[in-house]
């Protein structure tokens, strides 16, 4: 199935990744291959089988809801590109 | 002539306990050597000089005293740039977290220093571990020590050349594809990808959460065996850990094949395989029928549906898993952005590489909606098949064998711009993945022209130590690993 520029740039936009007009090309013509190599998985008749999210896991683990120690703000922020005090600062979101 | 740096991790951990040899001196040797060939192996992010002669010298003080931490005491490893390391940059060979220091250690990491080990550095791979050459690292690509003209493999080919070539004893790498077997195929040296949940993933950078697995590479199936029992532990800050015991992979190694039933997957032996490879693995299947085995024609009918389900799933738990990645709390952030939303895309659109981008595109159109249904949940369901494979096939027999790899190492820039052939190099590898399975890669020989091919071993979910077992029975005929790289 071949995907369309408008459909390649809708989902850079879902996927919040800036593209250059040479990748929206080049994506929509290698998006396009891989979904073509991945509708193989149509010829099987799945209606009857449970999916597997993952191999192994049984159920959901639960731990105890107690006080642990966490990291300390200055080392959850020390990589921050920006901060003010002790928060990380954002561009204004609200026009 | 043999030097300190040829030694296994076993051999250099009886000259430490013996205090033939000190972990200052050893280490000493891996950074010389490392200072030697690595300016034409590329396998280094970043050298740890001056940390992990730190730890020697702590762990020389521990032999003195005679309390050595583990068997491994003062054994230097490397680590794939993909496990945090506190206060060391990690970067996942990724743009996008450029100067990013971790303010703690992942679990394995963690469990290596408890152990003693001192810890080299940081080693390249695959840009977060997406790819099978190296070559979208972000910063260079590793080349392989058996020909420098050629990829190690990837995504966790630093690990593999470098362990290759020498420059580390062992290291770890992580496997979601086949990123631990393929490159240890491709370069003469063992890798072992746990059962999933057997490692702990606290704090190893996620690329497709159901499927990753932290491993060990060595040059040994002995080797190999040691560092799983030292990162093998049950850790309740990884949800999907397994609360299972520390296997002793170590007791019953040399116990070898008799008796075994081994399933030869007649997919897995289709056409696409290098005549070399194929023809060294018909030679490694008689081998271990003469040692012992009894081979059994086995089928695994879902495995051609294998390569479409991996890519659905692991790129749409890539595009869920990579959004952290926003320029907010750590790593790199785009310059003078004007509000939040371009921020975000032109932080992501710099940050990150061609292949990652591919992923996350192609992950995010199959969860979106109106394609969900037809893509990831068949994917998920296409996954039961697959492991409903396996579970049938390990009733009749012990393990399966077949090549890591359907191809030896190919050169460097072979197959960068085109993805669907880069991921025919995962086929024989990542049914293993999606079944959650244990797998390893053990060395079973050379083509003409002096390139290493790997066998590979399926196994139950945690037998890991049966993998290892068989690994060296066929190991111990060979010893592959005195061959050393030409470099």
């Amino acid at each position: 199935m071949a995907l369309t520029l408008e459909q390649v740039r809708h989902v850079a936009t879902l996927a919040r990744l800036s593209l250059t007009p040479q990748e929206e090309e080049r994506y929509a013509t290698q998006l396009s291959a891989v979904l073509d190599a991945v509708a193989e998985l149509e010829a099987l008749d799945v209606s009857q089988v449970e999916p597997t999210s993952h191999a192994t896991l049984a159920s959901s683990l639960l731990r105890e809801d107690v006080l642990r120690p966490s990291l300390p703000p200055e080392a959850g922020l020390a990589n921050a590109p920006a901060k003010v005090g002790s928060a990380f600062a954002v561009p204004k979101i609200l026009e | 002539m043999s030097s300190l740096t040829d030694l296994s991790m076993l051999e250099l951990a009886a000259k430490l306990a013996s205090r033939e040899v000190s972990s200052v001196e050893a280490t000493r040797a891996s950074l010389e050597r490392i200072a030697r060939v690595d300016p034409k192996v590329r396998a280094f992010l970043r050298v740890d000089e001056a940390g992990a002669l730190k730890a020697a010298e702590a762990s020389d003080a521990r032999r003195t005293a005679g309390s050595p931490l583990s068997a491994l005491d003062g054994v230097p490893v490397g680590l794939k740039d993909i496990f945090l390391t506190q206060g060391v940059e990690t970067t996942c060979a990724s743009r996008v977290l450029e100067g990013f220091v971790p303010p703690y250690d992942a679990t394995v990491v963690r469990l290596l220093k408890e152990a003693g080990l001192p810890l080299l550095g940081k080693l390249n791979m695959d840009e977060f571990a997406m790819g099978s050459s190296n070559e979208s690292s972000a910063y260079f690509p590793t080349h392989n020590p058996w020909d420098l003209t050629r990829t190690p493999g990837g995504s966790s080919g630093g690990s593999a050349a470098a362990v290759a070539a020498r420059e580390v004893f062992g290291a770890l790498g992580t496997d979601t594809g086949g990123s631990i077997r393929q490159p240890a195929a491709l370069t003469n040296t063992v890798g072992l990808k746990p059962t999933y949940g057997r490692v702990s993933r606290y704090g190893v950078i996620a690329f497709a959460s159901s499927l990753d697995q932290p491993g060990p590479m060595a040059r040994t199936v002995g080797d190999t065996a040691a560092l799983l029992q030292l990162i093998a532990r049950h850790d309740p800050l990884d949800s999907t850990s397994a609360d299972v015991e520390t296997p002793d992979c170590l007791t019953g190694l040399e116990d070898g094949v008799r008796g075994l039933k081994l399933g030869v997957p007649r997919e897995y032996f289709a056409e696409g395989m290098d005549p070399e490879v194929a023809g060294t693995l018909r030679a490694s299947l008689e081998e271990l029928e003469k040692l012992g085995a009894t081979l059994v024609d086995v089928s695994l009918p879902h495995t051609k549906y294998a390569l479409a389900t991996y890519y659905l799933l692991a790129s749409s738990e890539a595009s869920s898993n990579l959004a952290r990645y926003d320029g907010i709390r750590y790593g790199q952030r785009a310059k003078d952005a004007r509000g939040l939303k371009e921020l975000y895309t032109r932080t992501r659109g710099e940050g990150f590489g061609a292949e990652v981008k591919r992923r996350i595109m192609l992950g995010t159109y199959a969860l979106s909606a109106g394609y969900y249904d037809a893509y990831y949940l068949r994917a998920q369901k296409v996954r039961t098949l697959i492991r409903e494979d396996f579970t049938k096939v390990f009733q009749q027999v012990d393990a399966i064998v077949s090549p890591t790899s359907p191809v030896p190492a190919f050169k460097l820039g072979a197959k960068v711009d085109d993805p669907l052939s880069m991921y025919l190099m995962d086929v024989y590898t990542l049914p293993c993945n999606l079944a959650g399975l244990p797998g390893l890669s053990v060395p079973c020989g050379f083509t003409q022209g002096g390139l290493p091919i790997g066998m590979q071993l399926l196994g139950r979910p945690f037998d890991e130590a049966r993998l290892l077992r068989i690994a060296r029975a066929f190991e111990r005929e060979h010893d592959f690993f005195r061959r050393a790289a030409p470099v």
